[in-house]
């Protein structure tokens, strides 16, 4: 039984999740969940968040019907929340918002946050800038490679980008960095984590400041569609989006729910980052879930052409969706991802980020089946910052 | 339960050094560190040099707990192809002619994939006294180290300066052989000036405990070994035999600069005490 009452007070969703960390971050992050359980009882805090997320980032998103690519696919009705459109480009600030308040309230002078694709890193330093925090994002080398105008925009806005350089050079790397430095510095500074990931509260806290995006979507769909959505969509890489668009459908049961991983170049170990395809449960950074390891438990390298993506294990609430089948998991290939972008852009106007483009190959390889039906798509970001990326694999158009 | 029965090598090593009125001085490295072949040596070298116990770590992809010591032996020993199955090859080795006390020091996930009952049982045969996981929570601890300690296994537990005293009570629980101390928040390396924070902690877990406690984090000089002698049962150091290993890499002989400088840091453990 999928329930909204998850996680349990340490933190478990069914097995998944819990606190698998080092003595020396258990007090901060009791610290943490006491601080987080405060602020939700407060309505002055629930207000200035609600306040901060209509005036500052742009709520709500619309939903808006993709009738062109409908009509293209010649199937289901295909409806976008457009995330994309939110202040920094994704849907990344809702959590930031959330976070920056609570480090305020716990009278934090100092965040640290990882970032992969840099969208949490530049919601991070975009909030940061904001409250007037000292900001400190790490980034593995590659992933700066990959996101040269997020680093540019982080710096910009005021923040300290340190390269990651060991293991991998990507987010799972920056991550770990990331905690080492929460460990030393702890009782100045926040870890503002941007996913559904690591230790309780995190997995919990993440999901509760995106369930906006499906709260507005479900409100939406009434009003504009005049009944809920059969089906819902998002990319899954730690997975904050597709929690926050699916948990206030949770006690809709004829609402479906696929999670969309990175399929990357195949499904072969080190080529792809689809832990429930190819995964098995393991712990990385603090919580139990599905993860890509060797035979020798050793975490395993991942692969995605979007580094939102590219990360060795999923959220742990999603881990229970799939163990309940209360969603579905699948996975799209790099690319797939750049085909759905292409035609995203082509039908509607709307150039995706990367990650949101694997949700949208997913309703793409879908729809044609399932006339009558109607899907919502999160939009997760645009597609700006991998406009390097767009170009490097689309060299016709630029000759 | 904390138990004063001394049933492992572990139990035995404290309770001897009580009778003989002195402290132990417990060494870590990282197994497989720069290749497995370089283990045996090098244990031998620290035992030589003074050690009491051997912590062998199990290296990890992801040490979230490490400094960049500690995570470059982890990255060299992986290269290496070390796995937890080579480890208890090794461990059988060690064995072969040599009583120290071994305790396996592993994040989380390299033992949760090889299973529990299977480590207990194969490292218990292997000759291993005792498991510390590092990033297992006393929260999550009860059926691991009921399954450990059914194999004979001590199981150790980290305690922080910052823990509280409801965790302290389940480190205390949960612990067997000794209790580890981390006389700071941080990631292990060295530190020049010892914390402040040691003290308190040792007088804290000891309201909960009976076992030996161990401190360690920070410890690098022959003066801090000194420092936290006059307080603790046990002094750990890791970093910085970690640290000498790396730096005679390409000479070639790190077994004697190891043991040549565990026997400089564990010289004040020697020295006769009025």
């Amino acid at each position: 039984m999928t329930t909204t009452s998850l996680p349990d007070t340490l933190g478990h969703f069914g097995p998944y999740g819990g606190r698998y960390v080092p003595e020396v971050l258990m007090s901060p992050l009791e610290e943490l969940e006491k601080a987080y359980q405060d602020a939700r009882n407060d309505p002055d805090f629930e207000t200035e968040l609600r306040l901060l997320l209509r005036h500052y980032a742009g709520r709500p998103t619309p939903l808006y019907y993709a009738q062109r690519l409908t009509q293209q696919l010649g199937g289901a009705q295909i409806w976008l929340k457009r995330e994309d459109l939110l202040h920094t480009g994704a849907h990344k600030i809702n959590n930031c918002l959330g976070q920056g308040l609570l480090a305020r309230r716990m009278g934090k002078k100092r965040i640290i946050a990882e970032t992969g694709a840099g969208q949490h890193g530049v919601a991070s330093a975009t909030v940061c800038a904001l409250f007037g925090f000292d900001c400190t994002v790490y980034m593995g080398e590659e992933d700066m490679r990959r996101q040269r105008l997020n680093v540019f925009r982080m710096r910009l806005l005021g923040a300290k980008v340190v390269g990651v350089s060991a293991g991998s050079k990507t987010l799972k790397d920056a991550t770990s960095e990331a905690m080492r430095d929460w460990v030393t510095n702890v009782s100045t500074t926040h870890y503002l984590l941007g996913s559904a990931l690591g230790a309780h509260p995190y997995p919990m806290m993440v999901r509760d400041f995106h369930r906006v995006i499906g709260d507005e979507a479900r409100v939406q769909s009434l009003e504009q569609i005049g009944r809920l959505p059969d089906l819902l969509l998002a990319c899954v890489g730690g997975g904050s989006n597709a929690i926050g668009l699916f948990y206030p459908f949770f006690g809709d049961p004829a609402v479906r729910m696929v999670g969309v991983e990175a399929g990357g170049r195949s499904l072969t170990l080190g080529d792809h980052a689809a832990r429930l395809q190819g995964g098995s449960p393991g712990v990385l950074h603090g919580a139990y879930s599905y993860l890509l390891q060797d035979q020798a438990g050793q975490v395993s390298p991942t692969h995605s052409i979007s580094a939102g993506l590219d990360y060795a294990l999923i959220g742990p609430e999603h881990a229970w969706l799939h163990d309940q089948q209360r969603a579905e998991y699948v996975s799209a290939s790099d690319g797939d991802a750049l085909k759905a972008a292409s035609t995203l852009a082509r039908t509607e106007g709307i150039i995706p980020a990367l990650e949101s483009a694997h949700a949208i190959a997913e309703a793409i390889r879908r729809a044609p089946a399932e006339a009558g039906k109607v899907y919502v798509v999160n939009v997760s970001g645009r597609g700006d910052k991998d406009t390097d990326i767009y170009r490097e694999n689309m060299p016709e158009l630029d000759a | 339960m904390s138990t004063t029965i001394a049933t492992t090598r572990i139990g035995q090593l404290f309770e001897r050094c009580a009778t003989e009125k002195r402290k132990a001085f417990i060494a870590y490295l990282t197994a497989g560190d720069p290749n497995p072949e370089a283990t045996v040596p090098l244990v031998h070298a620290l035992e030589r040099g003074g050690a009491d116990l051997i912590e062998l770590g199990v290296p990890f992809s992801d040490p979230i707990a490490d400094g960049p010591v500690i995570q470059r032996a982890s990255e060299r020993s992986l290269r290496a192809g070390t796995t937890l199955e080579r480890i208890l090859e090794l461990v059988r080795e060690i064995r072969r002619e040599s009583q120290i006390p071994l305790l396996l020091f592993s994040y989380l996930n390299p033992v949760l994939h090889y299973g529990f009952d299977r480590l207990g049982r194969e490292a218990a045969a292997a000759g291993v006294d005792g498991v510390l996981l590092t990033d297992l929570s006393v929260e999550e601890a009860e059926a691991p180290v009921q399954e450990l300690r059914g194999h004979g296994l001590d199981t150790v537990f980290l305690a922080a300066p910052t823990s509280s005293e409801r965790r302290l009570e389940l480190v205390g629980k949960h612990s067997s052989g000794f209790v580890y101390l981390v006389s700071r928040t941080g990631v292990t390396g060295e530190q020049s000036s010892l914390s402040e924070q040691a003290i308190p902690l040792i007088r804290r877990m000891r309201r909960h405990t009976a076992l030996p406690l161990a401190v360690g984090f920070g410890i690098s000089r022959p003066e801090h070994v000194s420092e936290v002698a006059r307080f603790a049962d046990g002094i750990v150091v890791g970093s910085a035999i970690v640290k000498t290993i790396e730096a005679n890499l390409k000479a070639g002989d790190a077994p004697s600069a190891v043991e040549a400088f565990t026997r400089k840091l564990t010289s004040p453990l020697r020295e006769p005490r009025l």
